[in-house]
């Protein structure tokens, strides 16, 4: 067989297997820079006590999670009951971002769909959310003891999201 | 004239003229020639930087929440005497290369840089063999004078030498 007709054969397979790994990509996640890197200091109001403010240095030697949220999100219904059970199994604490929400209606989703949050703080221009690198709500966060960002997931997180990403992780800087 | 109308007619008239004066109070504020240099940069570097929500739009031509905020960001930013180059570094920190719509030429992007040019070149080097190929293959032909030379040489039988 002549070998030249191998080269169109040979371009065409290549270009196909970029094709079909570029189709089990998702466009909408973005690598986040932030990994690897201290999160972004902040100094905000809690949701339910105003009067009091939450800062990620507090929370220096612990693992915890950040996750944004906000009561207009749909799509953080459908997270919402993994995360409740989640903070009933008391793994991880769960620092809650609203993000540019009304103060009365994040508290009255709360009320409505369970409180998963040990705190949650008001980020209600969403500057912190910029800082955070937030552009697709719900998004979850996972900061180790040092107070660097170990992981983001973008988007609702699913079960399987949990069970082998964020669980493992977690208890793997928690050990550490 | 009934003295009602006549009151009710000097209240529309005092209402009118006080209506047109305080339209002349709300005059527009003439925009300075800083505002407009402000303007013209924070267009320019909107125009630079990718919306992540609907990804084909700038943050200039987006109206996303988040294409809103980052638009009140560059203002701000230019307000506090930021250079360009630090206002899209603030962006990239937080939002990776992926923000920007010219991608910076590094290790991971050579490819796209260079990608065209090297197709070009292998096209090039594809059309110079296939052109040299044929050129050596090529049987040679006669012009009509040619042939007629060759023609009458065959039938002299080489008598003459």
């Amino acid at each position: 067989m002549n070998r030249k007709l191998l080269i169109p054969l040979a371009v065409f397979v290549v270009v196909f297997g970029f094709l079909l790994v570029g189709l089990t990509l998702n466009p909408r996640e973005v690598p986040s820079p932030l990994v690897g890197k201290a999160a972004p200091a902040f100094r905000l109001a809690r949701l339910h006590q105003p009067a009091e403010q939450l800062s990620p240095a507090d929370l220096t030697g612990k693992v915890w999670l950040l996750n944004v949220w906000a009561s207009w999100c749909v799509s953080c219904r459908v997270e919402h009951p993994l995360l409740v059970e989640l903070a009933k199994s008391k793994v991880v604490p769960i620092v809650g971002l609203n993000y540019k929400d009304r103060r009365e209606a994040g508290i009255e989703w709360l009320a409505q769909h369970g409180d998963p949050y040990d705190v949650s703080v008001v980020d209600a221009d969403g500057r912190v959310g910029i800082d955070w690198g937030v552009y697709g709500v719900p998004e979850t966060f996972i900061v180790d003891k040092q107070g660097v960002i170990r992981y983001k997931h973008i988007g609702p997180v699913d079960a399987a999201a949990v069970k082998n990403k964020i669980l493992p992780l977690v208890r793997q800087l928690q050990a550490s | 004239m009934t003295r009602a109308a006549r009151i009710a007619r000097a209240i529309f008239v005092a209402a009118m003229v006080s209506f047109a004066a305080s339209g002349v109070l709300a005059a527009e504020a003439v925009p300075t020639e800083q505002d407009r240099a402000t303007n013209a940069r924070a267009v320019a570097l909107s125009e630079q930087l990718r919306c992540l929500v609907c990804q084909n739009q700038t943050i200039a031509d987006s109206s996303a929440d988040l294409a809103v905020d980052l638009r009140r960001q560059v203002r701000e930013q230019i307000a506090a005497g930021r250079t360009d180059s630090e206002i899209l570094a603030y962006m990239t920190e937080r939002y990776s290369d992926f923000v920007l719509y010219r991608p910076p030429v590094k290790a991971q992007t050579i490819l796209l840089w260079a990608g065209p040019l090297l197709l070009l070149a292998v096209a090039a080097i594809v059309v110079v063999r296939i052109v040299r190929d044929r050129r050596m293959t090529a049987t040679p032909t006669l012009s009509d004078d040619e042939r007629e030379h060759a023609r009458r040489l065959l039938d002299d039988d080489g008598d003459q030498r």
